[in-house]
């Protein structure tokens, strides 16, 4: 119980001093001393829950089981990795005058905020809180979304605000019939929203408003994964904010509001005899990843890219997911892993990448391995890797998710093979322009973090080589919790 | 007596329809305000009504809750925010009145028939309301999409708001407490970064018009 509290209140504390403090030099380095606390935390929280089974703690109201605490730590993790890397961004975008101390004040204390109310969402068992936490995210970082003030940014962010609002809502509306479900089998205690109350009586929940509970809480939690037709704020949201927020929104939030469908998929799928939840998550899927790829073949600026890249591969999740069975949840559940690492890393790569060139655009970024040969490598080895190359992980989960396909879906497995062709041939071939080929771009000013990129590379190509068999049987166990 | 207050509470969910009829249909800034901080208060004593019905000690505070944000908090912050941003006596320009409005009615009658089937296995005592709640909250949601500044905008969303919170009430005698709170604040702290926005808006484009929020389009 003590680990979680930590877990929960380091960034939290966190948040609020860097609120104070947030604009000094030296706030940088104590956003990442914060981060390093919390992936500590979640670290023990890890080794106490893998030792000792799942953790129900304060009155039930946090529950910590295999399947979010793989989320956990990744989410501690990335959140310190991506908190490195935005030093040295950060501190460049402040020399170049596009961040004030004002802002920067504002972005080292929502960063931490954001990290907190993930977390939160994370632990949580209460399906209220779940929600009210997943609405919290979206707060923290719509203003750093808008944080340049410039005109595309504010787009951005009102698209941000309001697409979410009006999503998240339908989850509200969701939560209420799921709660009227359970009102009628546990009594109108304060337990009728605990997931794991509702986890134990769901074959008594009334199959016709859990049905259409999973419809309203698909499209608003699925509003903030990016399921294509509800994606519209993420390609905006994305290319207009800061590149650190652009790597922990896709590498963090995405998987936090797909573990939010996840949890209510299990209880649609206990109370219905009919696999509803399964298909309509095929198809939003499906849709999501055939239409992501044709939107990337068009984009010009490499975050953008990037983004609608990212609305591919939850859609790919959603698929895999929507599947289910023990093999089709053990892919999308390491797809999850691998994505966040591996796109994030991207995003670590094209942040150094768009500050030497001065430009999102991809026709004036040329030569990255002339001008930083490790930011091009970097950048261009994740690529390999998001596209699904053996030998890193994404190739190992994008394998299992198509042999799955084939087996129980004959159908859907050419889809998802165009639309994996083409997002290599269009993805690739842009990337291979920008690394390569003649270049006038100045190298940058600050020596650029290139940890993160190369960690989180490294681990994408050990999971592809090689998963432990703890972390095997931590799959296992998790894909065994949501109906493998 | 308690016959005559379930008749309250169906006649409180009538004028939130007509309400919401209304502000659909309402192009000056300042009226919309004052029927959104109308619809609050209807809200708010739907709320109570049923709180003495049921003996639901914990609608109380919901309905506190709601007068507090909804009626007192939120209505002076928008007052406030037209006032320095001198939209005061702002008029929109909607286009196609009555084609709306009968959008809107066949809206209601989608949420009647969808909202049925679920509202008889409410055990609630109000629960022939849930059709009207899931109205209001269409009819909200078709208010942000017909409307393009931004100030109603904020409004049809926070309206949407208010037709959730009374679905939770006609449903399930509300949500517990602590969700309820969670709620709370999440509308508050997004009301305040709105207000924060939309100066960040009009410092950039000299007018709260969405229209121009419209560049990034795929191309």
């Amino acid at each position: 119980m003590e680990n979680l509290l930590l877990v929960l209140a380091i960034p939290l504390l966190g948040g609020c001093v860097l609120a104070l403090c947030g604009h000094r030099d030296y706030a940088s380095d104590v956003n990442v001393g914060v981060s390093l606390g919390t992936l500590i935390a979640a670290g023990l929280l890890t080794a106490r829950v893998i030792d000792g089974g799942p953790l129900l703690v304060l009155d039930d109201q946090f529950f910590v089981d295999p399947l979010n605490v793989f989320l956990i730590a990744l989410t501690a993790f990335v959140g310190f990795t991506t908190a490195v890397f935005s030093r040295p961004y950060m501190r460049l975008e402040r020399d170049r005058g596009k961040m004030t101390p004002g802002r920067m004040r504002l972005y080292h204390s929502m960063y931490q905020m954001f990290n907190f109310t993930m977390l939160v969402a994370l632990s949580t068992n209460n399906m209220g809180i779940l929600w009210v936490s997943m609405e919290a995210a979206t707060l923290t970082t719509v203003l750093l979304v808008s944080v340049y003030r410039t005109a595309a940014s504010l787009e951005a962010a009102w698209k941000y605000f309001i697409l979410c609002g009006v999503g998240i809502a339908q989850a509200l509306f969701g939560t209420i019939l799921l709660y009227l479900a359970a009102d009628k089998v546990i009594g109108s205690g304060g337990g009728a929203l605990l997931w794991t109350h509702l986890d134990a009586v769901k074959g008594q929940l009334e199959p016709n408003v859990m049905a259409l509970a999973f419809v309203f809480l698909l499209l608003g939690y699925g509003t903030k994964v990016g399921l294509v037709p509800v994606h519209n704020w993420l390609p905006d949201a994305h290319a207009e904010g800061p590149t650190p927020i652009s790597a922990v929104l896709s590498g963090l939030l995405l998987n936090v509001a797909l573990y939010a469908v996840l949890r209510c998929k299990v209880l649609t799928d206990g109370a219905l005899a009919s696999h509803l939840a399964g298909n309509l998550m095929i198809g939003f899927g499906l849709l999501s990843v055939v239409a992501a790829a044709f939107f990337l073949s068009r984009q010009k600026d490499v975050k953008r890219m990037f983004a609608y890249s990212s609305i591919e591969h939850m859609g790919l999740m959603t698929f895999a997911f929507g599947l289910g069975g023990p093999i089709a949840n053990f892919a999308g559940l390491l797809h999850m892993t691998v994505h966040s690492l591996i796109k994030s890393a991207i995003f670590f790569a094209v942040g150094h990448a768009t500050q030497s060139a001065g430009t999102q655009l991809m026709d004036k970024i040329r030569g990255l391995i002339k001008v930083n040969p490790m930011v091009g490598w970097g950048l261009l080895l994740g690529t390999l890797a998001i596209l699904g190359m053996p030998p890193f992980g994404v190739f190992a989960s994008e394998f299992l998710i198509l042999t799955t396909a084939m087996r129980d879906l004959p159908w859907a497995t050419p889809f998802l093979l165009l639309a994996l062709g083409v997002a290599f041939a269009s993805i690739f071939s842009r990337v291979q322009e920008m690394v390569f080929g003649d270049t006038d771009l100045k190298p940058l000013e600050h020596p650029p973090a290139l940890l993160p990129v190369f960690a989180h590379l490294g681990l994408g190509l050990m999971l592809g080589l090689y998963i432990p068999p703890y972390l095997v049987d931590w799959y296992q166990q998790a894909a065994k919790m949501i109906g493998g | 007596m308690h016959a005559y207050l379930i008749q309250s509470v169906n006649l409180f969910a009538a004028v939130l329809l007509l309400l919401s009829f209304a502000m659909l249909s309402q192009r000056r800034i300042l009226t919309l305000i004052h029927l959104f901080t109308l619809q609050g208060a209807t809200l708010v004593a739907a709320t109570v009504v049923v709180a003495y019905l049921t003996d639901q000690h914990h609608l109380y505070y919901s309905a506190a809750i709601t007068l507090v944000t909804k009626v007192i908090v939120i209505p002076t912050l928008l007052h406030r925010l037209i006032d320095k941003l001198n939209v005061k006596w702002d008029v929109e320009t909607l286009i196609n009145i009555p084609t709306t409005m009968l959008i809107g009615i066949l809206l209601v009658v989608f949420a009647f028939n969808l909202a049925l089937p679920i509202a008889k296995l409410s055990s609630s005592i109000v629960h022939s309301t849930l059709g009207i709640a899931l109205a209001c909250v269409l009819l909200s949601f078709m208010m942000m999409i017909t409307r393009a500044k931004a100030v109603p905008q904020v409004i049809g969303f926070l309206s949407m708001e208010n037709g959730l919170f009374f679905a939770a009430t006609a449903a399930t005698y509300g949500m517990p407490m602590v969700v309820e709170f969670g709620i709370a604040f999440d509308v508050l702290v997004g009301m305040f970064i709105l207000g924060v926005f939309m100066f960040q808006i009009r410092e950039q484009f000299d007018s709260l018009d969405i229209s121009h929020l419209e560049k990034l389009k795929e191309d």
